[in-house]
């Protein structure tokens, strides 16, 4: 199946023209492709959908229902900077709960909120994977481990800086 | 960039390359990377599946069974095609060890996939990381497209007949589809609910062909088994239990991080020598030895050896070899509560015990907690987590009720002194802080 049009950028269209083929099952290629195009896109509008259902072959409201299911996926732009604080146990230990209440004050938002700016959103997270290196903290794909509210408050002053720059435009943050 | 660790009681048989450069494919190969491969594809898979029995490798996801018995179930003629899967949805609290793998040894994840292929007789093999190592799946992405470059993947491999594709895949945020056939379904591009077993995957897996999935550290350890020989892993550790293990060890220790320690080596021992004791010189008060579902023990239970049947036999379990250590002044109530609001959080609802129960439970904690507890409750804790248990379609239910019954049980005195509107007598960190 090609598509004449597409939403997405030249690379990606063809990243996916490929994706669809790598399984023995088009839909296979569900998730990541939903992951992918969030990247550039910035959400899960109704176009990204309304694409990829036509590209795996399956009804909008079956990749909803895919969508709905998957923490990372979401229908609403987050802030350029996602920032994921870590609560869970190996974090909490050594100080997650005050490293998100620290992000909380600086960045003036809660839970799931973004700047007016839309600079930064923030996000309590279950475990990332970096126990051992714990609090850690996500920006985007980017980890920030063994972090402390003054450590922080560098990660976040860089990724304020980062922002002027336009050569750092995408999604994905630095890593 | 996670730090790297050591320790002069490591036997680093599946770390030994790590920061190596081993990423890359001319410094793995230098590094005897791939002759497993050799060797196996000279051998054949009769032979292959025998020294995946005789190594006692047993499967660390956190269910510990036997790998080269897993194999060996696949059924040699099925008009399917096979399929071999690589779990690395790595997302138990405590656990890291994976994250170190693929950063530091993504071909090893390859060999061992491919030598599993070769055993059970697929063609494909596929590996599917956890969304949140989007960095991971770049380091894999490279290392594939090296590998075929190189000619270790693909059609006609080492000059033989053996052909064998890899693919790589991500997930998107879920601790559910880590258990292995809710990743089938994730993998098939659904929703990561789980399947009715049996049919078992072996019979009928991926795309309805038979399928071995194998943990991630499983599958590194494939490649170092026949490096090295299935008898020689097999006398490393101890008996029924082959090999090393990647121990993370976080938490309340002056040195936490990834340690390779022989299977059976003495949890104090690990905590205190090789973890450099506890932070701050504090006294401790718990250990939780596997990962989040694995139930606590106490400070004077852990003079244990690590591995699957003693922990058992002490009525915990080695899951995926995440030790969280606990220090004094933590409250164990708190504790119980963070552990409970993530399984409730990643119940995929699927199952109404698991569901309700993980629900519930989160409900009360929360409210015993903060001081509106009632003796009552207490005992409702351990009575519905009890009720969890076996009643689920996937272990996530147990996961969940397993350590909740622990908590009430071995430090029953905490939650009492949480009675009667009495605030928590250990407060210190901020209140569970926005949720």
């Amino acid at each position: 199946m090609s598509t004449t049009t597409t939403i997405f950028s030249p690379e990606l269209a063809a990243r996916f023209d490929k994706l669809v083929t790598a399984y023995p099952w088009r839909r296979s290629a569900l998730v990541p492709m939903l992951l992918y195009a969030q990247d550039e896109v910035g959400a899960l509008t109704d176009e990204v959908i309304a694409e990829i259902a036509h590209r795996v072959q399956l009804t909008e409201l079956e990749v909803r229902n895919v969508i709905s299911y998957y923490s990372l996926l979401h229908l609403k732009p987050h802030g350029k900077f996602h920032v994921q604080v870590c609560t869970n146990i190996s974090c909490m230990l050594r100080g997650g709960n005050e490293l998100l209440a620290h992000c909380s004050k600086r960045l003036g938002i809660g839970h799931k909120e973004t700047t007016p700016d839309g600079l930064f959103s923030l996000e309590e997270v279950e475990c990332i994977g970096a126990c051992c290196w714990a609090p850690a903290v996500q920006v985007n794909y980017a980890f920030h481990e063994s972090q402390t509210p003054e450590s922080m408050d560098k990660v976040l002053a860089d990724y304020a800086s980062k922002a002027s720059d336009p050569k750092n435009g995408t999604n994905r943050g630095g890593s | 960039m996670p730090t790297l660790v050591s320790h002069p009681d490591e036997v680093r048989l599946i770390s030994y390359r790590f920061g190596q450069g081993a990423a890359n494919i001319d410094k793995y190969v230098e590094l005897g990377g791939y002759q497993s491969l050799k060797l196996c594809i000279e051998k054949g898979p009769e032979w292959v599946i025998n020294e995946m029995k005789t190594s006692g490798l047993r499967g660390r996801g956190g269910a510990g069974f036997p790998t080269g018995m897993k194999w060996s179930f696949v059924p040699k003629q099925n008009p399917h095609p096979k399929y071999v899967l690589v779990n690395g949805d790595e997302s138990e609290p405590g656990t890291c060890k994976d994250h170190m793998i693929f950063l530091h040894d993504p071909h090893a994840v390859i060999e061992g996939t491919m030598i599993a292929g070769l055993a059970i007789g697929a063609k494909r093999g596929f590996i599917y990381l956890r969304g949140e190592y989007r960095y991971l799946l770049d380091i894999m992405e490279k290392a594939i497209a090296e590998a075929y470059a190189k000619g270790y993947l693909g059609r006609n491999i080492m000059g033989t007949d053996f052909e064998f594709d890899v693919i790589h895949h991500t997930g998107a945020g879920a601790y559910e589809v880590g258990e292995e056939s809710a990743l089938m379904e994730s993998l098939e591009g659904k929703r990561g609910v789980p399947r009715i077993k049996p049919p078992f995957p072996a019979v009928v897996g991926l795309y309805g062909g038979p399928t071995v999935i194998n943990n991630a550290e499983t599958i590194a350890a494939v490649p170092a088994i026949f490096r090295i020989g299935a008898s020689e892993y097999a006398k490393v550790g101890t008996e029924r239990n082959g090999g090393t293990r990647l121990f993370g060890i976080s938490g309340h220790v002056e040195r936490p991080g990834v340690y390779e320690l022989p299977m059976g080596y003495n949890l104090k021992k690990m905590i205190y020598d090789v973890a450099g004791g506890i932070k701050g010189g504090k006294k401790l008060k718990a250990v939780v030895p596997g990962g989040s579902s694995c139930p606590v023990l106490r400070a004077d239970e852990i003079d244990i050896g690590m591995d699957f049947d003693q922990l058992a036999k002490a009525g915990s379990m080695l899951g995926s070899a995440g030790v969280v250590v606990i220090d004094e002044t933590v409250c164990m109530v708190e504790f119980a509560l963070r552990t409970i609001k993530f399984y409730q959080h990643e119940s995929c609802g699927w199952c109404i015990p698991c569901r309700e129960g993980t629900d519930w439970l989160k409900k009360t904690l929360t409210r015993f907690h903060a001081g509106g507890g009632v003796t009552k409750d207490i005992d409702n804790i351990a009575y519905l987590a009890k009720n969890m248990l076996g009643r689920t379609f996937c272990p996530l239910g147990d996961a969940a009720a397993m350590p909740t019954i622990a908590f009430v049980e071995k430090f029953r005195q905490e939650f009492e002194d949480h009675l009667n509107g009495k605030p928590c007598p250990y407060a210190k960190h901020e209140e569970l802080a926005l949720v």
